[in-house]
């Protein structure tokens, strides 16, 4: 067992468990933020996503031990910043069906338009930046609509 | 009016701000986690179960067949399926024992630590092998039903004499399609709690809570009332949560009966990918005789669907690909013989569009492929053979309402730029090493259960008022992302001319809601959502009568109206039930008459690439045109075709299930894929409105609708691409590089 200090949704943290532990796990059973989801505990969905100092990372693939010291944030940080119109974009857009993934496109959407610094990034970026988080069942039109709509200043 | 209108979905908020609660989210005190032993084998007979003494067992609760305090099976259509195992081996996903623990790691250490004996006998793995009998194994009697688990016959017209006429060409060919996981990104999960008093209650991820609730019953011995399921918010379905779901909540059941705790039994992807259903594989012989104009007059069509070990929803599944494999087309003989075999995999189940795809694939390919041989137009030739108001389809069922099919398919090809796009590819293709096709195909989807379904179903909705003048759904019909919740909010709204804010619906819990049926089969909006109308309607009026309340008097009158009738009468609800509608009318024995109150028509075209250097097949455009009644929610109506366009991509060109002894060998998104955001193309979708008097204010069935179309249409494209006859899905790179160097 190890105690890892960090920074969760903007507040100092502590996190307890074993160094191995997956992050994904650590958040929603010690952290009790059950907003990030597992879809396949390997990589590749992308529904465990959260960001490790402003990087877009699946939890599922990062043990605890990795982030001593780290800024983390999830889905449940992003109600209170700047990303907010993200979350208000999905709803009008129609962004969200099931809503399993969404936190998990939200946080990796997040990361695209802090990258794009104020410029809208066009449907091929947002397609790529997206390639991670799997969706099964939107078909991604309404989700790049939202990212689009919300990436406008 | 707010049907019609975009607005916001009703749980989006919980949605995006990950606060909405799915089944893993929840946490019990002193819960246990469950898990599953499965068979090795195929088939056999189980010898002995060892559980190996580095365990430490008094910690554990252990489940086998034998602990089963009622029946041992899974009540849907037919009894054969056992929760767990007890003597015989059907499929290699059999679950066998159960075991649940306060420690998911320890858990897993004492799963790997249990070791089933089984005796192997041959298995039977292919179609193919069902029908040659060369093992039996579902129903043994000596008929010719062994290995079958059901076979239709539907006849119209003479087929013998269209095919034995002067002036006809004949064809034949055979088509093949896969089977294909539904992948909902939120696994399998559920939990359960056993008191004696309450009896079992289950929460989990689910289509159908009282499918759940039938088959717990028997299982448990208990009554109605000790058996209580509640669907908790739920990630996808796609039909891979329709029956699935009442093993699962059957097996947490179990462990938290004999633990006196609460279980939790989650699946990871790997276990839900391998054990839980997915969609049927098939192949389709289809012969046709057509006349040199094109006149479709002969369709004789022999289709097969492997079911897996058990029957589970097969007969059903079959139903629906029957009945669709004929197309919107009004050939005058017709004859369609179809079985549904058993083979030694795990039972494959629904999967949006039921059957459905799988039909329609080989004969959209199929038409595609007398065209090209008779140098026709393929427009041309859909269009000649469209059903029209007042023809008949293959079930003789005369098309009452106006449909113009050739309209829809016009606008998907000017939306496709379809003339000019196949006339600049074919001129470019010859010097180009990335090859471009397009291609298009036709369907019609029926809109709710087939023929005597609905009237046995016998659907209840309820609503009630509260005292504060909100009015609240009350429906077994569950949310599942494709939108139950806002459009029988918008329903609701529109009928009582009430602010959607003031319309809730109400968690889908067995004891505080009746029985709407299934949510399955493109209904809930047209026919639970027909209910839900005329429980508003019937609700309201009860305020009409106790002469408090006029339509349309406005939210604070109709407030004072509810509070002052539940001040005196203690609650206000109001229930509908399911009646067949007079003039539809359905033969269950010769299969013959309206299988469906409404359809849906379609036309969707693909644009692909195909790279000769690497294989690789891309779908670069795709329009989704269709008429499908009133359009109640434009977003998410978009939206559900979308996203079924997408799953039927991967369905024609990525998603292949690589089997082993009946088990799927790429039980992992690794290398089961999926198409991505970088994948999938541009989706351009089209509605035409022709209001069904069937559905709430005109609207039909399009759940399922958008899974039948990509495959051909894809397929279609890369025949025209490349001038080969392709005739299974998946179709690989590698399909592609065998096909080539043929
Ligand atoms: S759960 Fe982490 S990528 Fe799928
Ligand atoms: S909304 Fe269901 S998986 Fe994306």
């Amino acid at each position: 067992m190890i105690d890892v200090k960090c920074r969760l949704n903007g507040k100092e943290h502590t996190l307890r468990g074993h160094s191995m532990a997956r992050l994904l796990d650590v958040i929603r059973e010690e952290a009790k933020l059950t907003g990030t989801k597992e879809g396949c505990g390997e990589g590749e969905c992308g529904a465990c996503s959260v960001l490790i100092d402003g990087v877009l990372v699946d939890s599922c693939l990062v043990p605890l031990a990795q982030v001593q010291g780290a800024e983390i944030t999830t889905i449940e940080g992003v109600a209170h910043s700047k990303h907010q119109k993200l979350q208000q974009a999905f709803i009008e857009h129609g962004g969200a069906q099931c809503g399993i993934c969404t936190p998990g496109m939200i946080i990796a959407s997040a990361a695209l338009i802090d990258r794009c610094q104020g410029r809208v990034p066009n449907t091929a970026e947002v397609r790529e930046a997206l390639a991670g988080n799997l969706c099964r069942c939107t078909g991604y039109m309404k989700i790049i609509d939202a990212v689009q709509a919300a990436a406008k200043p | 009016m707010i049907v019609g209108t975009k607005i916001p979905r009703k749980e989006g908020l919980q949605k995006v701000t990950g606060a909405a609660r799915y089944v893993d989210d929840i946490v019990f005190p002193d819960m246990l986690h469950g898990v599953t032993v499965r068979s090795t084998a195929p088939r056999g007979k189980i010898k002995a179960i060892h559980f190996a003494p580095s365990i430490r067992w008094n910690e554990f609760t252990v489940i086998t067949a034998k602990d089963i305090p009622g029946k041992n099976y899974v009540a849907l259509i037919t009894y054969d399926q056992p929760f767990l195992a007890d003597t015989v081996i059907n499929h290699p996903e059999e679950p066998v024992v159960l075991l649940a623990h306060h420690d998911k790691h320890v858990l897993e250490e004492a799963r790997r630590a249990v070791t089933i004996e089984v005796e192997a006998l041959p298995p039977v793995l292919t179609i193919e092998e069902s029908l040659a009998k060369t093992q039996i194994v579902w129903g043994q009697d000596n008929s010719p039903h062994e290995n079958i688990f059901k076979e239709y016959t539907v006849v119209k017209g003479d087929v013998a004499a269209a095919f034995a006429r002067q002036d006809v060409s004949l064809f034949e060919a055979e088509y093949a399609t896969g089977a294909q996981e539904q992948l909902y990104i939120e696994n399998n999960g559920m939990i359960a709690t056993y008191s004696a008093q309450d009896g079992v209650t289950v929460w989990g991820s689910m289509q159908c809570p009282y499918y759940v609730h039938k088959g717990l019953l028997p299982l448990f011995a208990l009554g109605d009332d000790k058996v209580r399921v509640i669907q908790t918010e739920t990630g996808g379905g796609f039909g891979g949560k329709e029956e699935y779901p009442t093993l699962l909540a059957g097996h947490a059941a179990l462990l938290a009966m004999k633990a006196g705790k609460p279980v939790k039994m989650i699946y990871d992807r790997q276990e839900d990918m391998a054990a839980t259903t997915k969609r049927h594989p098939s192949k389709t012989r289809v012969k046709s005789a057509v006349t040199k104009d094109g006149d479709l007059v002969g369709l004789d069509i022999d289709f097969v669907i492997d079911g897996g070990a058990y029957n589970t929803l097969s007969p059903v599944v079959l139903s629906r690909g029957t009945i669709h494999s004929a197309g919107p087309y009004h050939t005058p003989n017709v004859r369609v013989h179809s079985r549904a075999v058993a083979t030694n995999s795990p039972p494959h189940g629904a999967f949006r569009g039921f059957g459905a795809p799988q039909s329609i694939f080989a004969l959209e390919r199929h038409l595609d492929e007398v065209a090209r041989k008779m140098a026709l137009d393929p427009v041309a030739l859909r269009k000649r053979n469209f059903i029209r108001q007042g023809e008949t389809t293959a079930t003789s069922q005369t098309i009452r309402e106006p449909v113009d099919l050739a309209a829809v398919l016009d606008k998907a090809l000017a939306a496709a730029d379809y003339d000019a796009k196949k006339k600049r590819f074919l001129a470019m293709n010859p010097s180009s090493v990335v090859k471009r096709g397009i291609g298009f195909a036709t369907f019609m989807h029926g809109a709710g259960f087939t023929g005597s379904g609905e009237k046995t179903l016998a659907s209840v909705v309820g609503v009630e008022a509260l005292a504060n003048g909100h009015v609240r759904v009350l429906a077994a019909s569950t949310e599942i992302g494709q939108g139950t919740n806002t459009v029988f909010a918008q329903i609701v709204s529109d009928t009582l001319a009430l602010p959607y804010d003031m319309i809730d619906v109400a968690q889908p819990d067995t004891r505080d809601v009746p029985n709407s049926g299934p949510t399955v089969a493109s209904r809930t909006c047209m026919v639970v959502g027909k209910l839900v109308q005329s429980a508003a309607i019937g609700l309201e009026q009860t305020l009409v009568n106790a002469g408090d309340y006029k339509h349309g008097a406005g939210a604070d009158a109709f407030a004072a109206a509810c509070a002052k009738y539940i001040a005196k009468h203690g609650s206000l609800k109001c229930y509908s039930q399911y009646q067949q509608p007079a003039n539809v009318e359905w033969d269950d024995k010769k299969y013959q008459g309206d299988a469906y109150a409404t359809y849906a028509w379609a036309a969707y075209v693909a644009e692909v690439s195909v790279d000769m250097a690497t294989y690789e097949i891309r779908c670069d455009d795709f329009v989704a045109a269709q008429e499908i009644g009133r359009v109640v929610h434009p977003v998410l109506a978009e939206g559900q075709i979308e996203g079924g366009v997408a799953q039927g991509i991967g369905y024609a060109i990525y998603e292949k299930v690589v089997w082993k002894e009946g088990r799927m060998a790429n039980g992992q998104m690794t290398n089961y894929i999926m198409p991505t955001s970088a994948d999938a193309p541009p989706i351009r979708v089209l509605f035409d409105e022709q209001p069904s008097p069937h559905g709430p204010f005109g609207a039909k069935g399009i759940g399922e609708l958008p899974m039948d179309g990509p495959a051909p249409a894809i397929l279609n494209a890369i025949a025209m691409a490349l001038d080969v006859s392709p005739r299974a899905i998946p179709f690989l790179p590698e399909d592609l590089m065998a096909l080539v160097k043929k």
